[in-house]
This record gives C-alpha cells, sequence and structure tokens, in this order.
C-alpha cells in the first residue's frame, strides 16, 4: 500500500505538449507512471510522446479513464487548468505550477469545496510513491521503495529528505511535496491521516517552513492520532523577518509564522525536531533502533 | 511590492476612501508651494519612505507656518530615515507628502488581509488605532474584530455594520464606513493587492472618517498584470543587490553575515542558511537560483554574490530535480572566466548529472571543494570564512616620517599589512643583543611564515617595521599583490 498513488494509477498531462509538460512526461514514462495522454486546447487528435492528445480534460477523462491529472501550464492559465480537472471528474490533481496570483488560488479553492478533488500544490515537485508512480518533477533515481512516508512544503527539501532516508536503507512508502504558496490544496495534516492509515508507512518525515500555522495544526494533529514516529525539520531559523524566503508562503509576519514558534509547538507535542537539514535520515532511522 | 503613502493615497482617492488633502513634493519650494496652496494654519510634513515607524523617529512634522514647512523639508529631503522597521542603514528620503491638519477625535484601525487559514480575505478592525496592531493584538485581544469574506458572495451590509458597531459608530458614519470597505474591498481585487491597511483610520471632531495613513501591498505574483502598479514601483527603497537579481529572475535578499549562499530552491536556501548559523557561521545572502535556471542565471547569481565585499568564504548547495549540476557547474565556470575569485569557494552537488558537474569543477586549479555530504560543507565553508576574515583583518605600520620642509610639517605614511600576508626571511641568525627582550621575542617569531604567526608568536608591530622596514631582515609579501601577478 501507498497513498495517493501507485501503479495503477492512471495520470494524464494538462500543457502535455509545451516544454515543461513534455519534458517531465518523458521522465514520467521512463519512470513506469501510467501516463495515459495529455491535454492541450486546439492540439486535440495530435499523438505526442506516443500518446493520444485531447482538447479537453472531459474528453481525456472519458477516453482513458484517468483519475489524476499534473498541471505543468503556466501561471495566468493554472487556475483555468484546475477548475477543468475538477469539472471532469479527476480525483488527484497535482499542480507543480508556481507563481499563481493569490486571488485566483482562493477563488480556486472556494470553488473546490464540496467536490471531493484533492488538490496537491500548487508550486510543489508533485507526489512520487516508488518505484511505482511518479507524479511532478522530482528526479526518480534517488527513491528506494520503503516505509517512510515523507510530506514537506519545499521540493529541494524534499529531495534532501529522500535521500537521507535512501542513504539510511529505509527507503519511502510515498513522498506528497505539499508546496509553498500560502493557498494551497491539501495540507500536512491531510497526507498526515493518509500515513497514517497506511499500512506500508512506519514513519514519517515532515519538512516544514516559516509562514502561515500548518505546522502548529500538524503539531496538534499528531500529538491526538498519530501513532507512528515522525522526525520534523523546520526551515527559515535565519530568515529576517517580513521578507518573502522565495516561496510566496514562507514570511514571517507580524511575529506570526517564526521557526521558533513551529519547533516550540512541534517539540511540545513530544516530536522529535532536528536542528540541522542533515539529520532528518540519521534521525528517522534512530527511531526504529530504539 | 510596496508603494509610497502618497501613491496609495491617490489609489485610496480612486476607490472613493476619503483621504487628507495633501501632494508629493520633491524639494523644500515645492513643498511650501503645496502647503501654501492647501491654506489653513498647520500642515504636516511626512517623509515617503518604504517602512512603518516613521513618527517615532522625526519622519513625520508638523508644520504651524509656512517658514517650518520649508525648514522640515530641507531637513529631510536627500537624508536616510532609520526606523524600527529599516536596517541599520535605513531608507532614503526623496519626497514628502504634505498634507492639511485635521482636528482628530478618535484614532481607529482597519485593514483587509489575506487569512491563511480560512482561506478568505479577512478585515481587522480596532477602536484602538494608531497603535502597533500585533501589540493590540497581543494584550487586549477583545479590542480586535475580523470579519471573514467569502469570494462568491462578496462583503456583504451585515459585515459592514457588524465592524461600525464594534467601533462604536453612529448614524451617517455607517454609512462612511461601508463606503471605506466596499472601496477597500473592490481596490484589493481589481489590482492583487495583498494587504491595505489604514492605521490611523480617523474620525475627526465633525464626525467624518478618514484615512490618515495608508498602506498597500501588491501580490508579486499578480503584479505583473498590473502596469499602472508596476510603475509605481520605486527601485531607491528597494537593496540594489536585490533589485539587480530580480532582473536576472533571482531570488535575493541581502542578510548580515560573511557566508555567500548559492542554492537551488527556496526551502534548501533556508535550510543552508540555518545550517551555516548551526556550524557557527553567518549567512550574507538567501539566494535560491530556482528550478528552471541556465549557465546565464548560475553566473549572474555567482557573480552578485562575490560583488559583496564582505563576502569571506562561497557555499554552492544544490540538489538537482529539474536543475542539472553540470549546468551549476557549467555557471560557476563562466563566472569564474569573468571575474577574479578571490574567496574560497565551497561546492556540494548531488542529483541529476552530479557525476558530469563534479567533472567539471575538478582540476579547475581555483578553490573548490567538492563536498559529498552537506554538513561537512557547512563545516568547511564556516572555518574557511574564518581564515581568509582572519587573513584580511588589517594591520597598520607606520612605514615612515615624511617632513616637508617648506611647510614645516611632518607625518607618518601607514603602510597597510594584512594577518594572511607571508614573510619572507632575509637572514638567518638573531640579529639582536643577546639577553635583551627584542633577542627574546626575536628567538619566538623567527621562522614565522606569516603576519598572523609573527604577530601569535610574540611579536610586536613595532618589532615587524623595524625588522623589515629600518633593517630588512624579513620581507612581507603583500598577498594581493601576489594574486594580480
Amino acid at each position: 500500500m501507498s497513498i495517493l498513488i501507485d501503479k495503477n494509477t492512471k495520470v494524464i498531462c494538462q500543457g502535455f505538449t509545451g516544454k515543461q509538460g513534455t519534458f517531465h512526461s518523458e521522465q514520467a514514462l521512463d519512470y513506469g507512471t501510467q501516463l495515459v495522454g495529455g491535454v492541450t486546447p486546439e492540439r486535440g487528435g495530435e499523438t505526442h510522446l506516443g500518446l493520444p492528445v485531447f482538447n479537453t480534460v472531459q474528453e481525456a477523462v472519458n477516453t482513458t479513464g484517468a483519475t489524476a491529472s499534473v498541471i505543468y501550464v503556466p501561471p495566468f492559465y493554472a487556475a483555468d487548468a484546475i477548475l477543468e480537472a475538477v469539472d471532469a471528474g479527476i480525483k488527484l490533481i497535482v499542480c507543480i505550477t508556481e507563481g499563481i496570483p493569490i486571488l485566483q488560488m482562493l477563488r480556486v479553492k472556494a470553488a473546490m469545496a464540496g467536490t471531493g478533488t484533492l488538490l496537491v500544490g500548487p508550486n510543489c515537485p508533485g507526489v512520487i510513491t516508488p518505484g511505482e508512480c511518479k507524479i511532478g518533477i522530482m528526479p526518480g533515481k534517488i527513491h528506494l521503495p520503503g516505509s517512510i512516508g515523507i510530506v514537506s512544503r519545499s521540493g529541494t527539501l524534499t529531495y534532501e529528505s529522500v535521500h537521507q532516508t535512501t542513504q539510511q536503507g529505509l527507503g519511502q512508502s510515498t513522498c506528497v511535496g505539499i508546496g509553498g504558496d500560502p493557498i494551497h490544496g491539501m495540507n500536512f495534516v491531510d497526507v498526515l491521516r493518509r500515513f497514517q492509515d497506511d499500512g506500508q508507512t512506519k514513519g514519517i518525515v515532515m519538512v516544514g517552513e516559516i509562514g502561515g500555522g500548518e505546522e502548529e495544526d500538524a503539531a496538534d494533529y499528531i500529538k491526538a492520532h498519530v501513532t507512528k514516529p515522525v522526525v520534523a525539520y523546520i526551515a527559515g531559523q535565519t530568515a529576517p523577518a517580513g521578507k518573502r524566503m522565495g516561496h510566496a508562503g514562507a514570511i514571517v509576519i507580524g511575529g506570526k509564522g517564526t521557526a521558533e514558534g513551529k519547533i516550540a509547538a512541534l517539540k511540545a507535542a513530544g516530536i522529535e525536531v532536528v536542528s540541522s537539514p542533515t539529520d532528518i535520515g540519521v534521525a528517522m532511522k534512530g527511531c526504529f533502533n530504539a | 511590492m510596496n508603494i509610497h503613502e502618497y501613491q496609495a493615497k491617490q489609489l485610496f482617492h480612486n476607490y472613493e476612501i476619503p483621504v487628507p488633502e495633501g501632494k508629493q513634493a520633491t524639494t523644500p519650494e515645492q513643498a511650501s508651494e503645496i502647503a501654501d496652496a492647501l491654506g489653513g494654519d498647520g500642515w504636516v510634513v511626512k517623509a515617503q519612505v518604504h517602512a512603518g515607524g516613521r513618527g517615532k523617529v522625526g519622519g513625520v512634522k508638523l508644520a504651524k507656518t509656512l517658514a517650518e514647512v520649508t525648514g522640515f523639508s530641507r531637513g529631510l529631503l536627500g537624508e536616510r530615515l532609520v526606523t524600527i522597521q529599516t536596517d541599520s542603514t535605513g531608507l532614503p528620503i526623496n519626497s514628502l507628502l504634505i498634507e492639511k491638519i485635521y482636528p482628530i477625535k478618535r484614532e481607529l484601525y482597519l485593514s483587509l488581509l489575506l487569512d491563511r487559514t480560512s482561506e478568505r480575505l479577512i478585515f481587522i478592525a480596532s477602536a484602538a488605532g494608531g497603535m502597533d496592531i500585533e501589540t493590540v493584538a497581543h494584550e487586549t485581544p477583545e479590542r480586535i474584530i475580523s470579519v471573514q469574506i467569502h469570494p462568491a458572495a462578496g462583503l456583504q451590509g451585515y459585515q459592514c455594520r457588524k465592524v461600525a458597531y464594534a467601533l462604536g459608530l453612529k448614524g451617517p458614519q455607517h454609512k462612511a464606513i461601508t463606503r471605506i470597505m466596499q472601496g477597500m474591498y473592490d481596490l484589493f481585487l481589481a489590482k492583487d493587492a495583498s494587504q491595505i491597511e489604514i492605521n490611523p483610520l480617523i474620525e475627526t471632531d465633525s464626525g467624518d472618517l478618514m484615512a490618515l495613513d495608508a498602506k498597500i501591498n501588491f501580490d508579486d505574483n499578480a503584479v505583473a498584470s498590473h502596469p499602472d502598479i508596476l510603475a509605481m514601483k520605486d527601485p531607491a527603497q528597494e537593496d540594489d543587490k536585490e533589485n539587480e537579481a530580480q532582473q536576472f529572475g533571482l531570488n535575493y535578499i541581502t542578510l548580515e553575515g560573511n557566508i555567500g549562499c548559492m542554492v537551488n530552491g527556496a526551502g534548501l536556501a533556508m535550510a543552508t542558511m540555518d545550517l551555516v548559523k548551526l556550524k557557527g557561521g553567518l549567512p550574507a545572502n538567501f539566494l535560491d537560483v530556482g528550478g528552471g535556471t541556465n549557465v546565464e542565471k548560475v553566473c549572474e547569481a555567482f557573480k552578485l554574490i562575490l560583488s559583496d565585499s564582505s563576502v569571506k568564504a562561497v557555499l554552492v548547495n544544490i540538489f538537482g530535480g529539474i536543475v542539472k549540476c553540470d549546468v551549476i557547474a557549467s555557471g560557476i565556470l563562466a563566472a569564474i572566466e569573468q571575474i577574479h575569485v578571490a574567496v574560497p569557494v565551497v561546492v556540494r552537488l548531488e542529483g541529476t548529472n552530479v557525476e558530469e558537474g563534479r567533472a567539471l569543477l575538478s582540476n579547475t586549479g581555483l578553490k573548490i571543494y567538492a563536498a559529498d555530504n552537506l554538513a561537512h560543507a557547512a563545516e568547511q565553508v564556516v572555518a574557511l570564512a574564518e581564515t581568509v576574515a582572519t587573513n584580511d583583518s588589517v594591520l597598520s605600520i607606520e612605514q615612515s616620517y615624511d617632513y616637508d620642509p617648506t611647510e614645516k610639517v611632518g607625518m607618518f605614511k601607514d603602510l597597510l599589512v594584512r594577518k594572511g600576508d607571508r614573510i619572507e626571511w632575509l637572514i638567518d641568525f638573531n640579529p639582536k643583543r643577546v639577553g635583551e627582550p627584542p633577542w627574546e621575542r626575536y628567538e619566538n617569531y623567527r621562522g614565522s611564515k606569516t603576519v598572523g604567526e609573527y604577530l601569535a608568536n610574540g611579536g610586536l608591530k613595532e618589532d615587524l617595521r623595524y625588522d623589515w622596514l629600518h633593517k630588512e631582515f624579513l620581507k612581507v609579501i603583500n598577498m594581493t599583490d601576489e594574486q594580480s601577478n
């Protein structure tokens, strides 16, 4: 078992024929992902990377039976792409696009309420179940099928956690990059709940960063509901207040969303918080030696 | 993106939010003319900088005469204002806002911003205006109310009434606050703002409501689609390096340490800064070269880091996902070809095309370290920065006494050496008088290979001057001369 995706997940790509869509679709196919087609308006009927191109997501879903979609369209078209996928009945949307205006995401989230569709991202590396299905831009090679669930707001810190848990021989059940934007789809708690319920997942790595209050919510949730060992790391301890640290969501405003506050909340919930990002793998391994 | 108060008030005016009568001035004469035209018997002169806390540090002055307006303006323009929200160098005052003074009965607070938890826009209002709202929230949270707006429904009348009653407004003021809130909401949506704050919103003696201050921030992701807002950008209020970085599509933030960092990914960039601090160093910057980077971008990023003279060592930390390690390596090599790199560089590469990247950087003959392990890389860069900083510390030695017989003045000329400068010994015996203190010291410092070592072994500055400049027992070889040869 794994969460969200496995070897049977049928995936389509929105923005399929673009530069990013093409490159990462090739990578996904190499990895063994069941990519079954793509969508580019006005290019329907063509074949790209040996797969059918559709004009609309609805057509793609009707023809291929896809349940997941990955979005590589430019920021000003991404909200439209997400809502099109929701409307077509896609169950899992992974939006990689960075730079979507906040107000557009606000409307998208409000429109998605009650639809039952899951959104991962935007501004995220995607989701991978090692050895089975890769949806996103992560380098496949560093992963190892295994027992650790990884959830992170940062792409490169997800890779860092993957690399270290692979080096420790633990491997990963599923890795979810929830994205660096202030308004986004699945949050820490949504993913933690699934890891707790997943039989394959034996331990959880959670990587947070400054800004917002989701790490604090996660701390409360873990304390109340998660019985599996959790190792956490929070980035941005040296970040100056009021400055946006690359991610639109990584900003400390009015003393809220500091790394100190998040670390304190996690520690108070009894979670092991490593102070160095290089200790994640070793700490996770340590949870199983004790 | 931030704009000035006078620009925010123009936008307020466009959206029917009442603001004081006033105008922007860039010279003292203009300031006085504006005040004269406004009339009345008093004016406020406000420094226009992208930071709050101006009042407490003399950035807001009350003038009773036109001469005072001119005087205050002359005093402020061209200066830099340091407030609690700026760094120690402050921000330049290039323009002023001259406004009429209004009799204030009460100061209120009203803002509209994005609440990440509820994923809604929310109004925050308080009758405790004019104060730092975070302080109010902390000390008297019961004095703050908020209303959430559903994006489909938009702002509703009952929400405005709720705010009006909470602020103790009466009669026609209900209509006035509704108009202000609707104006803020419309402005927020039309221009993709990320925050609009009025602090204080005043009630005048005659009961009118007016935005005495105005602060608007815009969503960086959306500002490209608003040319009118983009035109309000004032680069003078931002860090030069941050402006330069923006032109190349790099995320760069200046910090106060001496270890330059070049990283891919915002999370890893923050984590790298934290790690540098954890290992005892201080990062000089945050720099995310981004996912879709290329050789040119990496090259510019590297040059940008090295243009900061406080940088004593550089840590490059790349975990290649989309970014390919060989692209990063090529960018670094391109930068090195274009500029002289005098500081050590520690490179840690992992991920896509890591072997190719490492191969490109090996045998370059430069101070590039391929660090396989991030913790080790951080330790190494901190140690190297410390060594460079120590070696760079300057020692001033009186070289000679120049006497000018016509002017009848004499002065010492100072020679600057650094602790890292090498010492070449020209004699191989102790020339001092046996048994005397200088002889003892010479015994201890003889053979020292650098100025730093010479001093550490008990040599005095005076000894160095004597041994080198007067007697030529030794020669100090300047590090920078050596490198440029």
